[in-house]
C-alpha cells in the first residue's frame, strides 16, 4: 500500500509540474500585461506585477484602436460560425438520411478532399476573389469558410443515429422535406451543431494566413493580423504586446472553457473514422 | 418506396446539398485545379491587372524553383521541422496521455483542460509571447536554463537555435491535441489484457511494449498523418517570430510561397512551390500508410 501511495504521489507531482509548465507562458503573459512599462524586462523574470496597472489596455483601446480589430474579428467569426453551421447541417443531413444517386461516391470525393491542404489553392483563390471584387472585404475573408468538409462529416456521422421511422412517419403525415429538417432533424442534432459551432468559432477567430492575404487595408485587419503587425512596430513594448496577446486569446479560451465537453466529444467523433 | 417519393427525396437532397457543394466546389476544389494550371504559366504582377498577358510556359516554373537554393533551403528547414518536431510532439502527447490515463491520477479533467489549453490559443498571440520568453537576457527560458547551469542561448538570433526554438513552441502548442486522440486510443485497449499480463508476471515496461504500443498502432497512424500534414504547412510561427531568419534558417516552404506569391506577386512560380509541397505531403502520407500496412 505504501509503495502504491508513493507511486501515486510521484505521478501527481509530475502531472502538476507538467500542468504548471504548460500554463506558465500564459500566466506570464497575463502577469506581464499588468506590469509597469519596462518591468517585464527585468532580471530575474517576474510573474506578478509589483504595482498592477491597466495603462497598456487603455493604450490599446485609445491610441491603437484595438476595439476596431476586436469588432472586425467578432463580426467575421460570428458570421462564419452561424452560416457554416446551417450550410454544413443541411449537407450533412442530406448525406446521412436522404437517398439519391451517387451519394456515396460524392461523399468519398469530399472525404478525399480533406487530405488536400487548402493552401495548395490559395493563390488562385485570391485571384478568383479579386475578379469577384471581394479582395480586401470581410466577405472575402469569410466565404471560403462558409462550408467545410469536416463539418459536413461531423454532422453526417451524428445524423445517422436519427431513427428513420421518425422521418418516414412525418412524410406519411404529409410534411415537406424542409419542414422535416427544420422541426424534427435540427432539434435532434442540436448537440453536434453546438460542437461544430465551438470548433468553427475557435478556428475562425484564430485564422491568420488567409485574412493576412485578403485584407490590405489596416483598418479592416482581424485581431490576429492586427496583432502581428503591431508586434513589428512595438517590439520593445513587452507589456503592451502581452496585453494585446491576452485580449486576442481571451475569447477563444472562454469559448473553449464553456464548451470543452462538447469540444472534446467532437474531436473524438472527428478522429475515429477521420 | 415508390418512384414519386424517391424523386421527391432526391430533389430535396440536392436542395440541401446545393449551398455546401457550390461553396466547396467553387472555393476549394476549383482553386486547387486552377493552382496547377497557374503553376504552368508566367503569371506575375503585370498579369494581375490584365490576366490575358499570362503565357503558358510548361514546366519552367518547376525547373526554376528546383534550381534555386532558396527552395531547397526552405524545404530543408521544413523537413527539419517535420522530422524533429513531429515525433517530439507525438512523444510529448503520448507521455501526457499515459500520465492522464494512469489509474492513480485524480482530477484528470482539470489537468486535461490545462494540457489542452494551448491548442485553442491563437497562434499569432502565443508566438509573440514566446518571442519574449526566448529573449536572450530577460527571457524566462534562459533564466530557467541558467538555474541548471546552462549558459544563455540566443534562441531566435542564432541560426542554429532558431528552428529548435520554433519546434519547442510548436510542441507546447500542439501536444494537447494528439494527447486527446491517444487517450481515446488507450481507452479502446481492453483492460483484461493488462490484467492477464499482470497475472503472468509481466512488468510495467513489458506491458507497455507488448500491449500498449501495438494497441495504439492505428491511432499512431492517424496521429502521424495529421501531424505531418499540419507541420508541413509551417507558416505563422516563423512569420511572427523570425520573419524567416536569421540567415533564412527558419524560412519554411509555406513562407517562401507567401513571399513569392503575395509579396513579389510571382503567382505562377508560387503556385509551383505550393504544388511541390503538396506532392511531398502526399508522398509522405502514402509512405506512412504503406509502412503501417507492411508492419501489420
Amino acid at each position: 500500500m505504501t509503495r502504491r501511495s508513493l507511486r501515486g504521489s510521484f505521478l501527481h507531482a509530475v502531472v502538476v509540474l507538467g500542468g504548471l509548465a504548460t500554463l506558465a507562458p500564459l500566466f506570464w503573459m497575463a502577469g506581464a500585461s499588468f506590469m509597469q512599462t519596462g518591468e517585464a524586462n527585468s532580471y530575474p523574470p517576474r510573474f506578478l506585477p509589483s504595482e498592477p496597472t491597466f495603462e497598456h489596455y487603455v493604450h490599446l483601446f485609445t491610441r491603437l484602436d484595438l476595439a476596431r480589430h476586436f469588432l472586425n474579428s467578432a463580426v467575421v467569426t460570428v458570421s462564419v460560425t452561424v452560416v457554416s453551421i446551417l450550410v454544413n447541417a443541411m449537407a450533412g443531413y442530406a448525406f446521412g438520411k436522404l437517398r439519391f444517386r451517387g451519394r456515396d461516391r460524392l461523399f468519398r470525393v469530399l472525404l478525399a478532399g480533406m487530405m488536400i491542404p487548402a493552401q495548395a489553392g490559395m493563390l488562385p483563390l485570391f485571384l478568383l476573389l479579386k475578379q469577384m471584387g471581394l479582395v480586401n472585404t470581410y466577405l472575402g475573408v469569410m466565404i471560403p469558410s462558409f462550408a467545410s468538409i469536416f463539418g459536413i462529416f461531423l454532422v453526417r456521422q451524428y445524423v445517422l443515429g436519427v431513427p428513420d421511422d421518425l422521418l418516414d412517419a412525418a412524410r406519411i403525415d404529409g410534411a415537406g422535406e424542409v419542414r422535416i429538417f427544420r422541426t424534427i432533424v435540427l432539434p435532434l442534432i442540436l448537440p453536434i451543431l453546438v460542437t461544430l459551432g465551438a470548433f468553427t468559432f475557435i478556428s475562425a477567430w484564430n485564422d491568420f494566413m488567409w485574412p493576412l492575404v485578403v485584407l490590405s487595408d489596416g483598418a479592416k485587419y482581424t485581431l490576429p493580423v492586427a496583432l502581428a503587425s503591431l508586434a513589428g512596430e512595438h517590439v520593445q513594448d513587452t507589456e503592451l504586446m502581452m496585453a494585446g496577446s491576452l485580449l486576442t486569446i481571451l475569447p477563444v479560451l472562454v469559448v473553449f472553457l464553456l464548451f470543452q465537453k462538447v469540444y472534446f466529444r467532437g474531436m473524438m467523433a472527428g478522429s475515429i473514422k477521420g | 418506396m415508390s418512384g414519386v417519393l424517391e424523386r421527391r427525396q432526391a430533389r430535396a437532397a440536392w436542395f440541401f446539398l446545393a449551398p455546401a457543394l457550390a461553396l466547396i466546389g467553387f472555393f476549394f476544389f476549383l482553386p486547387i485545379l486552377a493552382g496547377f494550371v497557374l503553376s504552368l504559366t508566367d503569371f506575375d504582377i503585370y498579369a494581375i491587372g490584365s490576366p490575358e498577358i499570362a503565357r503558358f510556359v510548361g514546366a519552367r516554373n518547376y525547373a526554376q524553383v528546383l534550381h534555386e537554393r532558396e527552395f531547397w533551403n526552405a524545404l530543408q528547414n521544413t523537413i527539419y521541422f517535420v522530422v524533429v518536431g513531429g515525433p517530439l510532439s507525438v512523444l510529448a502527447s503520448l507521455g501526457a496521455a499515459l500520465l492522464l490515463s494512469a489509474r492513480l491520477v485524480r482530477l484528470k479533467g482539470l489537468f486535461r483542460t490545462a494540457y489542452f489549453a494551448p491548442v485553442v490559443t491563437t497562434l499569432v498571440a502565443v508566438a509573440i509571447v514566446w518571442r519574449y520568453l526566448y529573449h536572450p537576457r530577460y527571457g524566462f527560458l534562459n533564466y530557467a536554463l541558467g538555474a541548471l547551469g546552462v549558459g544563455p542561448v540566443d534562441w531566435l538570433g542564432d541560426p542554429r537555435w532558431a528552428m529548435p526554438a520554433i519546434i519547442l513552441l510548436a510542441v507546447w502548442k500542439n501536444f494537447g491535441y494528439n494527447m486527446l486522440i491517444l487517450t481515446a486510443g488507450l481507452q479502446s485497449i481492453p483492460e483484461e489484457l493488462y490484467e492477464a499480463a499482470e497475472v503472468d508476471g509481466a512488468g510495467a515496461w513489458r506491458r507497455f511494449r507488448s500491449i500498449t504500443l501495438p494497441g495504439l498502432a492505428p491511432t499512431f497512424l492517424f496521429v502521424g498523418v495529421i501531424t505531418m500534414i499540419g507541420y508541413f504547412q509551417l507558416f505563422a510561427e516563423p512569420y511572427v517570430m523570425t520573419q524567416g531568419g536569421p540567415l533564412r534558417s527558419t524560412t519554411s516552404v509555406m513562407l517562401l510561397m507567401y513571399e513569392e506569391g503575395f509579396r513579389w506577386w510571382r503567382m505562377g512560380k508560387a503556385s509551383a512551390i505550393a504544388f511541390l509541397l503538396f506532392a511531398i505531403v502526399l508522398a509522405g502520407t502514402l509512405v506512412q500508410l504503406r509502412m503501417r500496412r507492411e508492419a501489420r
